[in-house]
């Protein structure tokens, strides 16, 4: 029996639902910390993410207008299609993880942060939401919805990890995202993707860039159909200090790096409140 | 123009029953002394043997629960939340089969069991997965703790569904479970615990005990049981109160009903009509929250009345594997003499009468849609819990008399309300003194919405974050 060689994969990003390679037609080469090269991954430009916006306002009224059962369902699924390529997903990020054991440790976790956050789809308006008994005769509450197009830099460490920290609770109250994944540890976020494609998850409700944020983030920050920005990942406090100015322009809600944050907090992030009046009476 | 429905029947080769069902306690199967015997009550024919559990096996249930408890209270909650994901899954992927198997057993429509029950048996368990592991945010504090072992009775009306509203937010809070499903309907139960064991769930964490009312008695009255939730009448809801009265067991009880169903002149017809029928015909009238009363605004009780009469008339009574089956059959005999009776005696206190017409099957337990008029309201029929597809009509003038009429109840489970004003809805709802207002639709039910009564409809609440606190104690400080 002849060796089988191995048929390599080509890291493109995740757009639309779709795998394109970046319109600049550029790559760049990924390596390990040991200096061994991994793959050339699509390095995404200025006018992918603008296409990655595009894709993610177009489905976000459908995303947000699912049921919540149906988007923890999603989300779930994710965590169930994420179990079966574990393996893959290990060998993926173990070349930037201490141990091997860590790695293991990484992608369990991330596995298990997609089914804590797809069971707060349908408790976020029972615990963020009010029915306000104000001084007069009506009926008052109030409650949580998406913001709309979020764009984020996750962290570069832990790449995949870090990665779904900075989306599942982005998602999952029915936003939309751009994210830009670790620049120089990115294998587990393509490979997300491929996951993603394959969770019923409807296209453009994420779209991972793989590349340089200092190239690709400043676009994303000045986007006047972008509502939000997630800093988490800026390493650089110059860099994330000009983000957070040009975001301002159109008054996104930025969330700076360095910021510790439990899940539900994190998810509020991402989330506006809507109060409704209504009289009482015969 | 007449319709003509061709027979449309749904396959029971799906279900595979065994001659003989034990009772499930401690992760297996184990044969009772007693066996008795299930039927559809629809045909009368038999279906399977079911074990009868004495005293002694709800006792071997209850310790098999205490051990699991150690283990599954200390597990971690998103460890929980797996096994009830788990769970969740293979409703979904045998849902077909628990449908069918459900009809069969209870008499239900296909259509109902496949499109209303199953789907939120699913999406009970899946509510309560999500919260197994932010039981933080339940409202009782941080780390609130489980009770222990909780002892749950069940109805025949939703088997499967009350189960789940049951089983899913005690397991997820940390609890575990002895359930005995109702005599006439233990097949799905049963099924339930074969899932429990495809899903590789713990021993001894959900325990299946079949059997009529003295194995309910058994259960209710165990000293090592530390909760009670039971659905069903409000009569044994009070035995069950006075029973655990003086000990530290925890009580939900979620029982009997008599809605009102108000509709206002100035309602959407047509939407009123068909939310009439959906109140009171929705699963035979078996249902504690039925609009069983229907109190409509006098201007138009002519009007409302006839259409409500030609819409009954369009109303297939049947064969619930029938998937244009709209009222199936009454689950028993038992069930048949009490609504005959209580029938019975609205005639004999001067009611009027009117059944839809209909052809019934010979076999099995049939009663058709019927309405009552000229009901005043010291009416047993306007009192007394029918059970069944039987409607109560009485008039009002002003929205305070409706308030009143409505209100003039022991019970106080739910209530309808028909208009197009915003604001009559809200102080309609405000002044009925029931536990779900449902505003210009009927009947609704999800898993992340509160649910249960007041008065002698019981208390406590099953549904969304309120209903994990009858399973949780706040941490002792």
């Amino acid at each position: 029996m002849s060796e089988h060689i191995e048929v390599r994969r080509t890291a493109k990003l995740f757009i639309g639902g779709a795998f394109p390679r970046s319109e600049s037609g550029r790559t760049y080469e990924v390596k390990s910390p040991e200096g061994k090269f991994i793959a050339n991954v699509a390095q995404g430009s200025r006018k992918d993410a603008r296409d990655a916006v595009t894709a993610a306002r177009a489905i976000q009224p459908k995303w947000a207008g699912a049921t919540a059962y149906n988007r923890g369902q999603i989300l779930y699924r994710i965590a169930e299609m994420m179990e079966g390529r574990r393996a893959q997903f290990i060998d993926e990020v173990s070349p930037w993880a201490k141990s091997a054991k860590k790695a293991e440790a990484e992608v369990d976790e991330a596995i298990d942060r997609w089914i804590w956050f797809a069971g707060w789809s349908d408790k976020i308006a029972m615990v963020v939401g009010s029915s306000n008994p104000v001084a007069g005769p009506f009926f008052n509450f109030s409650v949580p919805e998406p913001t709309g197009v979020v764009a984020a830099i996750a962290p570069s460490r832990p790449s995949l990890l870090g990665l779904v920290d900075t989306i599942a609770p982005i998602i999952v109250s029915g936003n939309t995202v751009v994210v830009i994944a670790s620049e120089d540890a990115p294998m587990a976020a393509v490979t997300l993707g491929e996951v993603l494609a394959t969770s019923d998850l409807p296209g453009g409700v994420i779209n991972i860039l793989t590349g340089s944020y200092a190239e690709v983030a400043p676009w994303l920050a000045s986007h006047m159909d972008v509502n939000a920005i997630d800093l988490s990942g800026v390493e650089n406090e110059k860099v994330a200090a000009d983000l957070e100015k040009a975001a301002a322009e159109n008054l996104k809600r930025s969330l700076r790096p360095g910021i510790e944050l439990d899940g539900l907090t994190r998810i509020k992030n991402w989330l506006e409140l809507k109060t409704v009046w209504h009289p009482r009476g015969f | 123009m007449s319709f003509e429905y061709a027979p449309a029947p749904e396959s029971t080769s799906i279900v595979k029953l065994k001659p003989t069902y034990g009772l499930f306690i401690n992760g297996v199967f184990v044969d009772g002394e007693k066996n008795f015997s299930t039927i559809n009550p629809a045909t009368e024919a038999h279906l399977a043997h079911i074990a009868e559990a004495s005293e002694a096996d709800v006792d071997r249930a209850v310790r098999a629960a205490r051990v699991a408890f150690g283990s599954w209270s200390k597990m971690r909650g998103s460890d929980r939340a797996k096994y009830l994901y788990r769970i969740a899954r293979i409703i979904q992927e045998r849902s077909r089969e628990l449908a069918v198997l459900e009809s069969m057993n209870n008499g239900k429509p296909i259509r109902e069991s496949r499109d209303v029950d199953l789907p939120l048996v699913a999406a009970h368990f899946f509510h309560y997965a999500g919260w197994a592991d932010k039981l933080d945010y339940a409202g009782l504090g941080e780390n609130p703790q489980p009770l222990g072992v909780a002892g749950q009775i069940i109805p025949w009306n939703f088997p499967l569904l009350m189960l789940a509203w049951k089983i899913a937010p005690a397991l997820a809070a940390g609890n575990t479970v002895v359930l005995k499903p109702a005599e006439t309907t233990p097949l799905t139960a049963l099924l339930f615990a074969e899932i429990c064991q495809q899903a590789d769930l713990p021993a001894g964490v959900v325990n299946i005990v079949t059997g009529a009312g003295e194995t309910g008695r058994a259960l209710v009255n165990h000293p090592d049981i530390n909760k009670v939730a039971f659905t069903g009448s409000t009569e044994v809801g009070r035995y069950i109160a006075q029973a655990v009265a003086g000990t530290n067991k925890k009580v939900t009880l979620e029982l009997g009903g008599k809605a009102a169903n108000i509709v206002f002149d100035d309602a959407a017809i047509d939407q009123a009509i068909e939310g009439i029928v959906n109140g009171i015909f929705f699963n035979q009238g078996h249902v504690c929250c039925a609009g069983s009363r229907l109190l409509v605004q006098e201007s138009i009780a002519e009007t409302v009345l006839g259409l409500l009469y030609e819409r009954m008339k369009n109303l297939r009574v049947g064969d619930p594997m029938d998937k244009n089956t709209d009222v199936g059959a009454i689950n028993s005999a038992a069930q048949l003499a009490k609504i005959r009776e209580l029938s019975d005696a609205g005639e004999a206190e001067g009611a009027d009468r009117w059944s839809a017409p209909c052809t019934l099957p010979e076999k099995g337990f049939w009663f058709p849609p019927t309405v009552f008029t000229n009901v005043s309201q010291v009416h047993r029929i306007a009192r007394e819990e029918v059970f069944g597809p039987v409607l109560s009509v009485l008039t009002f003038r002003t929205p305070d008399e409706a308030v009143e009429k409505a209100n003039n109840s022991p019970y106080g489970l739910s209530a309808g309300i028909w208009t197009e004003k915003g604001s009559r809805i809200l102080e309609m709802s405000s002044r009925l003194r029931a536990g779900v207002i449902w505003a210009n639709t009927f009947n609704k039910f999800d898993a992340t919405s509160p649910f249960g009564g007041y008065k002698e409809s019981g208390y406590g609440r099953e549904g969304g974050r309120q209903g994990l606190e009858p399973y949780l104690k706040a941490a002792s400080k």
